[in-house]
């Protein structure tokens, strides 16, 4: 397997399957870990980091779960290729800097995806289309589980798995789910959202998680803690709130379909209007008009288009993929260029 | 660090979503009141013996620098833990492996009772999930309790 293999197929969490996909993009849940003496990564020197790479590759080799996985050293693989497994979730913007001793591993669905030495010696996760939460746990705790029996990490009966940042300590557990909401982003309910959340003791983040904006009306909600209830109860919590947001955004598109109808039907087709006539269009106008179709498509008012197409050009239209798909380094210009050709293209 | 300039409307929704993301550095710098009582809690200048980390390098960082540092400085962290996350003490899951590094019998029921459960929750046999989930809580809770072989309760050093 290749990471240009990956171009040619369709990652798991894209497809638009999955439970409440109209809204819940994926879900996500991630474990982080460390092997138990050694420093953390903030305090390790090159040779330190090295010794943990090669534990990690060795470690990987051992799992029954992780057979047929690419281990990708970050060294080895251009700057484009690595944006690349950024925009398509794999890994997080951390995990471009400083490259020296980091790894990826993933399988050729991209539901698993592992980072070595980004905060934490092993950042485990696992993505699945839709609102699946659970299962996405079911799966993580079983590699978890399987990986322990080679490795000893760091583990305190006290305080629980110990992370490199206190943030992270006890489960490890970081569950998160993204949504789509433009509903409650057009009637101003996104604030009332955000302090809702934050009540509960979860965050809300962009698309591409810490430090991102929301754009294209899409939210990353996750817990903030991680320590004193066990992985299902946390897990439980999001799942809780989740629902109720996924109701809230659902009664809210209803609603614009009546009180609202002609302005939101007119914004629909003014956005496909521009989608499949410009001949030159940057992301972020790419990421909005697009994000109105998708509304468009759950809404039964774009009928030629699919949601699978649809989230499968949320990722294309990124300029690590589009480069790839021509096989060359872009200029801005030129992938503005590329984009709107490309989103043409996959529309009629 | 991103400069923004933004209209009223933007401002407030903004300064909503940034109180919605605590960050490490205010909890930290909350912290820095409690200097005073931190000094005379631990031996001033403690430093982690297996990385040589004081509390300080921790306070600048943001970091930890070792998995022995949750020992050393293990009063500090425990009201950082509480203030982060409302609670100090671990109720997930153990790894699997005991001390000895072999799988012990109850960790392998445990296992093999929660894919079980998942199985009857499947197959819409509720009365089977509800004598597993059962089962599951009486193993979670043996597993534990201070085993007789005296572990020590606390890091893994």
């Amino acid at each position: 397997m290749h990471i240009d293999d990956l171009l040619r197929k369709e990652s798991e969490w894209l497809k638009g399957t999955g439970p409440k996909s109209n809204i819940v993009i994926s879900s996500r849940v991630r474990l982080a870990r460390n092997f138990d003496g050694f420093p953390f990564l903030n305090q390790a020197n090159p040779d330190v980091k090295l010794k943990i790479l090669k534990m990690a590759e060795s470690l990987m080799g051992k799992s029954k779960f992780l057979k047929g996985t690419l281990f990708i050293k970050m060294n080895d693989i251009s700057e484009v290729d690595r944006q690349f497994l950024v925009e398509r979730h794999l890994m997080s913007l951390e995990h471009m800097q400083d490259i020296e001793s980091k790894a990826l591993v993933i399988d050729d669905k991209e539901i698993i995806s592992i980072m070595v030495n980004e905060e934490d010696h092993l950042r485990i996760q696992i993505l699945q289309s839709g609102f699946n939460i659970m299962e996405a746990w079911r799966m993580i705790d079983e590699i978890d589980n399987d990986l322990s029996q080679y490795a000893n990490f760091a583990f305190s009966n006290k305080w629980g798995y110990l992370t490199a940042c206190p943030t992270n300590t006890g489960t490890g557990l970081r569950g998160s789910v993204m949504l789509h909401l433009p509903a409650l982003v057009i009637t101003n309910q996104i604030g009332r959202v955000y302090q809702a959340i934050s009540k509960l003791g979860l965050t809300m983040r962009g698309l591409y998680g810490e430090g991102t904006d929301a754009s294209g009306n899409f939210f990353q909600i996750s817990n903030q803690v991680s320590l004193g209830q066990s992985e299902t109860d946390l897990l439980d919590n999001i799942e809780k709130l989740i629902n109720k947001i996924i109701m809230r955004e659902s009664s809210t598109r209803n609603m614009l379909m009546t009180k609202n109808k002609e302005e939101v039907v007119d914004r629909i087709w003014r956005a496909y209007g521009t989608l499949n006539t410009a001949r030159i269009i940057n992301s972020k106008e790419t990421i909005t008009l697009l994000s109105i179709i998708r509304l468009g498509v759950d809404l039964g008012i774009i009928k030629k288009v699919d949601m699978r197409t649809i989230n499968e050009l949320f990722v294309l239209t990124q300029p690590a993929h589009l480069q790839k798909l021509e096989n060359k380094i872009l200029t801005p210009d030129e992938r503005d260029v590329k984009r709107a050709e490309l989103v043409r293209s996959k529309l009629t | 660090m991103t400069k923004m300039h933004l209209c009223e409307d933007c401002a407030k929704e903004k300064s909503e979503e940034m109180e919605a993301h605590f960050g490490l550095s205010d909890l930290l710098a909350g912290l820095a009141d409690m200097a005073e009582i931190e000094e005379t809690d631990v031996k001033k200048g403690a430093k982690c013996s297996f990385c040589g980390f004081t509390f300080n390098d921790f306070r600048r960082v943001g970091r930890l620098g070792c998995p022995k540092c949750y020992e050393t400085f293990e009063n500090q962290l425990a009201s950082l833990l509480r203030r982060i996350h409302g609670q100090d003490r671990h109720m997930g899951k153990l790894p699997v492996t005991t001390v000895k590094g072999k799988l012990s019998n109850e960790a392998k029921d445990l296992h093999a009772f929660k894919i079980k459960l998942q199985q009857a929750i499947s197959k819409e046999a509720y009365e089977e999930a509800a004598v597993l989930r059962d089962k599951i809580k009486e193993i979670e809770n043996k597993l534990r309790k201070p085993k007789t072989d005296k572990r020590k309760d606390d890091c893994t050093y």
